[in-house]
């Protein structure tokens, strides 16, 4: 059956040549992460929107929030097309809709036409977003087997890097552009055309291991899984949809980033309001700063949690997470405003475990359910990062609110917000605790030997590309 | 468009034909790609974390 995928982007026209070093896959990873994690900085351009083309508050957060709706929901519905074409495809993909967002966005801006700024920038930028994330997460794991925590640890972490390069980069284009209509068309465009250069690196570069590829210093046929929840199985995406576990998995990861966007949600305001009425308050400037180190303990999370996940194990990881995470938490809401440098630690440690959560999660995945579909099953997954993403600032708005209407300030503004996110830490605990190897019921026909007809693939109904016949 | 061949083929690939001085700078052309613009992000976050301690 002819493909619509174009020759040279198929998975089998980048299947790694003899000599290829798998350390170049990182780079085409971050190359697409990098750029994907802009979106985290989008708050540059709110008040230039704002302000030259009437819009509310809540008008110009509209492309963002559209943004990580088409995330989650092409991270989900197209895991299936990106494991089935290959990461060539899937990040080319990425970098078509992602630049031509910005060029959209930037026609929009150019014209006036806000509605060109929210299709650009939110659906057509967001579909890149949801295909890129997911995109490099399969052929990462399959190339480090031995070591598949660092190795998307890398890649996600990228992710977060992005925003810390696109909000200083993007206020310097709105600098010298100016922060009129034209001015944020033309960051737009550069933008648009920056990103196209910098993803194609990604798109270029990235290659699948060749069939029956293993590691350096690894015994052939000796499977990598040792730990009591790793499997050598395969499990397809829609079966692990049937799985307590993937349902455990998505309670875990929706809790733990619940917990972490309560704080990163209003850090710089919270921070000022804990310490308000102390000797040494906290001004405008220092919550900037506040926020910054956030950033990076989110950012360095990512890597550092995720590849200790190698060494201890993918459940025990989680359990430091979920239960350190809630006992921090307690620490805060207990101390009040006892103590700054404590409050600012216990912050970034929570914001390292929320990083980390993120970046782990796909190494859980592929101890579960094997390398066979573990890019779509984690675009499932990435609903609860959704769903996270409305819980998290509705508890900590709605809580502070409404304290404040009730004549409170101060650390007691968010001491229930706390309690609330330590119960959602201890639900997210115990549905870690429930997590068990999957029933081989639910596992793949076994692959026949080499040279013993079609094999797995045959079994699966597929062609040797994955492809569902 | 044409049709996706099930048979994996290698890619053409100057650098893996190359020696291997070719694939070194290649590793570090690719790590330099998305490296400096990370130091530049990691850089101005310096500048701003900074403030915590002296705003």
């Amino acid at each position: 059956m002819a493909s619509l995928v174009p020759d040279v982007l198929a998975r089998s026209r980048s299947v790694a040549p003899p000599g290829w070093s798998r350390w170049l896959v990182p780079p085409a990873a971050l190359a697409i992460h990098l750029a994907i994690g802009q979106a985290y900085a989008w708050s540059v351009f709110k008040p230039p929107l704002e302000d030259s083309l009437d819009l509310s508050g809540t008008a110009s957060a509209l492309p963002f929030q559209l943004a990580i709706v088409m995330l989650g929901l092409s991270a989900a519905f197209g895991g299936t097309l990106v494991e089935r074409n290959g990461p060539r495809w899937a990040m080319c993909v990425s970098a078509v809709c992602f630049s031509s967002g910005f060029l959209i966005s930037a026609l929009g801006a150019a014209t006036g036409a806000y509605w060109l700024v929210v299709l650009g920038y939110g659906f057509v930028g967001g579909i890149g977003l949801g295909i890129g994330y997911i995109s490099p997460v399969s052929t990462l794991i399959k190339w480090f087997p031995d070591r598949p925590g660092m190795a998307t640890g890398i890649a996600i972490m990228g992710f977060g890097g992005g925003a810390l390069i696109a909000s200083p980069w993007s206020s310097q284009l709105l600098s010298a552009f100016g922060t009129g209509t034209g001015g944020i068309a033309r960051t737009f465009l550069v933008m648009g055309v920056v990103y196209a250069l910098f993803m194609t690196l990604g798109v270029l570069l990235v290659r699948v291991p060749p069939e029956g590829w293993e590691p350096p210093g690894s015994r052939p046929g000796r499977p990598a899984a040792s730990g009591a929840l790793m499997t050598t199985a395969q499990v397809s995406a829609r079966n692990a949809l049937r799985t307590p576990q993937f349902w455990c998995l998505w309670v875990v990861l929706c809790m733990n980033v619940t917990a972490g966007i309560g704080i990163l949600e209003k850090a710089a305001p919270m921070i000022r309001d804990f310490f308000s009425g102390t000797s040494t308050p906290v001004g405008v400037t220092a919550a900037a700063g506040f926020v910054s180190l956030l950033s990076l303990a989110n950012m360095l999370g990512r890597f550092v949690w995720s590849s200790t996940s190698d060494l201890v194990g993918r459940k025990n990881i989680y359990r430091l997470y979920l239960g350190v995470g809630a006992l921090l938490y307690l620490a805060i809401a207990s101390l009040g405003d006892s103590s700054k440098p404590l409050f600012i630690v216990c912050a970034a440690v929570i914001l390292s475990f929320y990083g980390g959560g993120f970046a782990t999660v796909p190494a859980y995945l592929k101890d579960l359910f094997g390398t066979y579909q573990v890019g779509a099953i984690h675009g499932r997954l990435l609903t609860a990062w959704s769903t996270a993403g409305v819980l998290g600032p509705l508890i900590v708005n709605a809580v502070a609110d409404a304290r404040e209407s009730a004549g409170h300030t101060g650390t007691d503004l968010y001491t229930t917000s706390f309690y609330i996110m330590i119960s959602l830490l201890v639900v997210g605990f115990v549905a870690n605790e429930l997590v068990r190897p999957v029933h081989s019921r639910y596992h793949e026909p076994p692959a026949a030997p080499p040279g013993d007809g079609p094999g797995l693939a045959a079994a699966r109904g597929t062609d040797t590309e994955g492809t569902p016949r | 468009m044409s049709q996706d061949n099930s048979a994996p083929r290698p890619a053409a690939d100057p650098a893996a034909d190359g020696p291997a001085r070719g694939r070194g700078v290649l590793m570090a052309c690719c790590w330099l790609w998305v490296g400096l613009p990370f130091g530049y992000g990691l850089y101005e976050l310096g500048l701003k974390l900074k403030q915590l301690f002296t705003g």
